[in-house]
């Protein structure tokens, strides 16, 4: 997903500095120096420790209504994984009911936005401060994410506004409305109308912005620097024609491309772990290790924990409420399926794709260790442990597949350029179902929003607006807190649903057609 | 017991060959005949968001062109024939989806060839020949 990753930002924006022609650079300035005064307050807030720790509120706030849900569920990611599959497999669908959204799509379509820069960048931004322990907790915030989605999708599809000509609109604006109404609590329009705008912004900023500027760092990375606006522009001519203009066939292009990617990805991290299977114990002994001890790593155990917390709740979008916005176009008779289907998502982001990207970083050997102590040596800053060559961030990951496949890295840049273009795509929709729920639904107010949506795309590229992008990314948190705020309202809601469904699937009322 | 033919129809010269050798046969057989349209689909394709919001309205769209465009204009031709006609619309892989309609009761099936020996054909292989080697009633190729 998004999440500003400290290096790897960094590193594109020293791209982006040398890049931008000089008076775009105090252009820059300008508008970060303006940003940062007027928003700092806000981010700040958002990613604002506890008093006396390193441990963002916002992580916990996220990691502790995931386990909430996973407790009042009943452990529902473990019990119903299986059940899950089945549905995505079609097993419980109306062969009748062909042609429709299954739950395959929906799952897909939501996968390609959270899947992304996130799952190859910041994991090893994770692990390089908060060492293999990272991987532990990452896979442990992972799982109880599952159930944060569950919670939110079958809301997004129970209370979606179906239209008389077909469509359908969803998200957490509506169950938040309608939902709290249905319970006789105030305020729902309220913090309906807050996720809608902090969404809008998040749309612009980590959806957009965000992904523009690191897929211009990769490009540059690999033929060489130039101008960002370049990419910018033929990033928004693309996405304009894809949103503006319709045009299907570059959509299903990265609509198939991305799926296939994350597949090679996966595929390529298991061939290292088998190239280096004599390493796997010793690899999951780091792991369990360092997820007690630390191991040396900056902040020891709990500084494990919290990279592996935060790179989970960042990466998965468990708890944001986007995925709730994907989840709801599905053709489905009962909203808790779609539940069940969606439980699958982080468990395919952060369980599988995160977990192999810092299984291949530790197999391959490039965080360096002290030979007598077996502790991880850390770089002169004290923050992050030494790589081979210093790599950071993407570069890292990077590093990592090369050293087993020296070609790796064009099929990474590849993939993060094409992960970047999904979930732009992706979070233009977000943002634009937010945005029609704020301003009604109609061409030209939607069209307002793709056009504003693609001039973002040339800024993101072209400008380095730290300040912007923190901004957004501040903006992404805060749909969680709106959203989860009303989740603990609304989950009653959802235990009913569950109840009603499991008793009927165990009576057999609710039967399979293959 | 009178027979049930299912035709598959999609419009082109080699279908209405097929409906009519179909037709011909049902009415010496006294049967019926199920006209049978499949729109080309799987359920584990990938669409953008926007595609899944307008899924429902576009297959509804979809229905109604193949039914005007397709199915009225058969069934308004064969009114006197002589022989019962139904029309089916379905989603789904071509060839397994009709397939199923025969499962319903068919005691046969007739499709139409174009009779390319196109290089698409020999790799992915055609509905003629797909049916031919899976389809659960006795199946007709119509040159």
């Amino acid at each position: 997903m998004f999440r500003n990753l400290t290096y790897a930002a960094s590193a594109a924006a020293g791209l982006a500095l040398t890049s931008a022609p000089a008076m775009a650079q105090t252009l820059d300035e300008k508008v970060n120096e303006m940003f940062a005064n007027s928003t700092g307050w806000f981010v700040n807030f958002i990613f604002s420790p506890f008093p006396g720790t390193t441990f963002p509120w916002i992580v916990m706030w996220l990691v502790v209504a995931a386990t909430v849900f996973t407790v009042y569920f009943g452990f529902i990611q473990f019990r119903a994984f299986a059940h899950s599959i089945s549905l995505v497999k079609g097993d419980y669908s109306d062969p009748n009911d062909a042609g429709e959204v299954s739950h395959f799509q929906a799952l897909a379509t939501a996968l390609s936005g959270t899947v992304g820069l996130g799952n190859i960048a910041g994991v090893a931004v994770a692990v390089g401060i908060g060492g293999p322990g990272a991987t532990f907790w990452m896979i442990l915030a992972g799982l109880m994410g599952m159930a944060s989605k569950f919670t939110e999708c079958t809301l997004g599809v129970k209370y979606r506004n179906e239209y008389e000509d077909g469509t359908v609109s969803g998200g957490p604006m509506y169950y938040l409305t309608k939902g709290f109404a249905e319970r006789g609590v105030p305020g729902g329009k309220i913090l309906a109308v807050m996720f809608s705008i902090f969404c809008i912004l998040g749309a612009f900023g980590g959806g957009n912005m965000f992904q523009a500027n690191q897929a211009h760092a990769q490009i540059s990375g690999v033929v060489g620097d130039y101008p960002g606006w370049i990419t910018g522009i033929v990033f928004a001519g693309v996405v304009f024609a894809v949103i503006v203009g319709g045009l299907k066939s570059i959509a299903k292009v990265t609509e198939k491309v991305v799926p296939f990617m994350g597949v090679m990805y996966v595929l390529a991290a298991l061939v290292i772990l088998l190239m280096n299977a004599d390493k796997i114990g010793w690899a999951f002994g780091q792991i369990f290790n360092g997820a007690f001890t630390g191991a040396g790593v900056a902040g020891g155990m709990v500084g494990a924990l919290i990279q592996g917390f935060k790179r989970a709740a960042f990466s998965n979008e468990a708890g944001v409420g986007s995925a709730a916005i994907a989840h709801s176009a599905v053709r489905t008779k009962e909203p808790i399926t779609e539940g069940f289907v969606s439980l699958l998502e982080p468990f395919i982001d952060t369980v599988v794709i995160c977990t192999m990207t810092a299984l291949v970083i530790i197999i391959t050997g490039q965080l360096l260790q002290d030979p007598n102590t077996g502790l991880y040596m850390l770089d002169e800053g004290g923050a992050t442990i030494q790589t081979i060559d210093g790599n950071k961030g993407v570069a890292l990951t990077s590093a990592a597949f090369s050293s087993a496949f020296g070609w790796f890295k064009y099929v990474l840049a590849i993939a993060v350029i094409l992960f970047a273009f999904s979930t732009m795509i992706s979070w233009s929709y977000y943002g634009l179902k937010a945005w029609t729920y704020l301003f009604g639904e109609g061409h030209t107010k939607e069209l307002v929003f793709k056009v504003i949506f693609c001039i973002f795309v040339v800024i993101g590229a072209a400008a380095n607006l730290g300040p912007v992008i923190d901004f957004s990314d501040a903006a992404i948190f805060a749909m969680a807190v709106v959203n989860i705020f009303g989740l603990y309202f609304l989950m009653p809601i959802v235990k009913a649903e569950l109840e009603s469904y499991l008793s009927r699937l165990k009576s057999g009322e609710i039967k399979k057609y293959v | 017991m009178s027979a049930k033919i299912v035709v598959g129809y999609d419009g082109s010269e080699a279908s209405n060959r097929a409906l009519e050798f179909a037709v011909e046969r049902a009415r010496e057989e006294g049967g019926s005949i199920v006209v049978a349209h499949v729109l080309e689909w799987s359920a584990y394709s990938f669409l953008t968001p926007s595609e899944l919001e307008e899924r429902h309205k576009r297959r509804n769209e979809e229905l109604a062109r193949a039914k005007e465009a397709l199915m009225d204009p058969v069934v308004a031709k064969l009114a006197d024939s002589g022989v019962t006609v139904e029309t089916a619309i379905k989603y789904g892989h071509i060839a397994n989806t009709l397939s199923d309609i025969c499962k319903d009761g068919a005691s046969q099936i007739v499709i139409g060839r174009d009779g390319d020996n196109n290089l698409g054909a020999r790799i992915f292989g055609s509905v003629a020949g797909s049916l031919a080697q899976t389809a659960p009633v006795p199946c007709t190729i119509v040159p």
